[in-house]
């Protein structure tokens, strides 16, 4: 008889709804061990940027000049790191995502991951384009804050669609970002701490909140 | 259709279509194969139980296309939302009700 249904009967059925709103809604497979390989990326180009640029100094110093050719150079050099540096984050975050949903048995693209991506998507194309146009008029000095403040956007937007806590993730990268405008020489080691240091513990906050046990 | 002494209503006595109201209190709208997907079940079962759940008005369904392909997404309604609503009031006060 319905009238008699058991309590328990009711708390797992409110559970169960409580399941279904949370999975329909949010990407749940993020892996925490995503923002660990992404912050050893980062680090690992962080580390050879500074090596490229010891060497561009080093060379300034002992030849006491440098051509236009030498700085295209070191220019070009720069950005196929930075790509190759993305491409190998973004890479090993996705497979370590990938193994995460497959444990879980859910699917990787769905609509959770969908509306995810796209939400993430839309203040990276912002940053991107915006970046893009301060380096054609040769203004390096707030690249690396307009990184990391347009990824602390995006990650504050994203975190709608995914295991809320990214959110503080966010927060802490505008906060570095702003603050990198103070200090602009500095920008390598803000960019290096934002992508590498905070997704480094990030990461393993997340992973032991919700991998480890399972 | 309601139960006078719990409140609970009857139409979610049944799991899939209380999951297709949980999954539409959350989301605009979905599409059949997402919800399939969601709630893993067959097309068949998931199609009976949207049928029910539309002749009592808590959804309304828009048959599109992708191409050639049909497209069904479906949304909660008002009435819907309401209804889901108290079911999930009732199931809270007996909880209540027996601590």
């Amino acid at each position: 008889m319905e009238e008699n249904k058991p309590t328990a009967g009711s708390l797992e059925e409110l559970k169960d709804i409580r399941r279904i709103m949370e999975r329909s809604s949010r990407f749940v497979s993020l892996s925490g061990l995503s923002g660990v390989a992404a912050g050893i990326c980062a680090m690992g180009g962080a580390y050879a940027a500074n090596h490229i640029f010891r060497n561009y100094y080093g060379e300034y110093n002992s030849r006491g000049f440098m051509t236009g050719d030498d700085f295209s150079r070191l220019k070009i050099k720069l950005i196929l790191l930075a790509a190759g540096v993305f491409v190998l984050a973004f890479s090993s975050a996705f497979y370590l995502t990938w193994r995460k949903a497959q444990k879980q048995g859910l699917p990787v693209w769905d609509p959770t991951s969908r509306r995810l991506a796209w939400n993430m998507l839309m203040p990276l194309l912002a940053g991107g384009a915006f970046i893009l146009g301060m380096l054609r008029y040769d203004s390096w000095i707030f690249v690396a804050p307009a990184c990391l403040v347009f990824y602390g956007l995006a990650l504050v937007n994203a975190s709608k669609y995914t295991l809320s806590d990214i959110r503080y993730l966010g927060y802490c990268e505008i906060i570095l970002g702003t603050v990198n405008m103070l200090y602009t020489g500095l920008g390598l080691w803000f960019w290096g701490i934002g992508f590498g240091l905070l997704h480094i513990i990030y990461g393993i906050i997340m992973w032991n909140k919700y991998e480890r046990g399972n | 259709m309601k139960n006078p002494i719990t409140g609970l209503n009857k139409i979610f006595d049944n799991r899939i279509r209380l999951g297709v109201m949980s999954v539409l209190m959350v989301n605009e709208e979905i599409s059949f194969n997402d919800l399939k997907a969601l709630l893993e079940v067959t097309d068949g079962n998931l199609a009976t139980h949207l049928v029910t759940l539309e002749e009592n008005g808590f959804l309304k369904v828009h048959k599109g296309f992708i191409g050639r392909k049909t497209n069904t997404t479906y949304a909660i309604t008002r009435q819907g939302e309401k209804a889901f609503s108290e079911h999930i009031s009732a199931l809270e006060n007996m909880i209540k009700g027996v601590k």
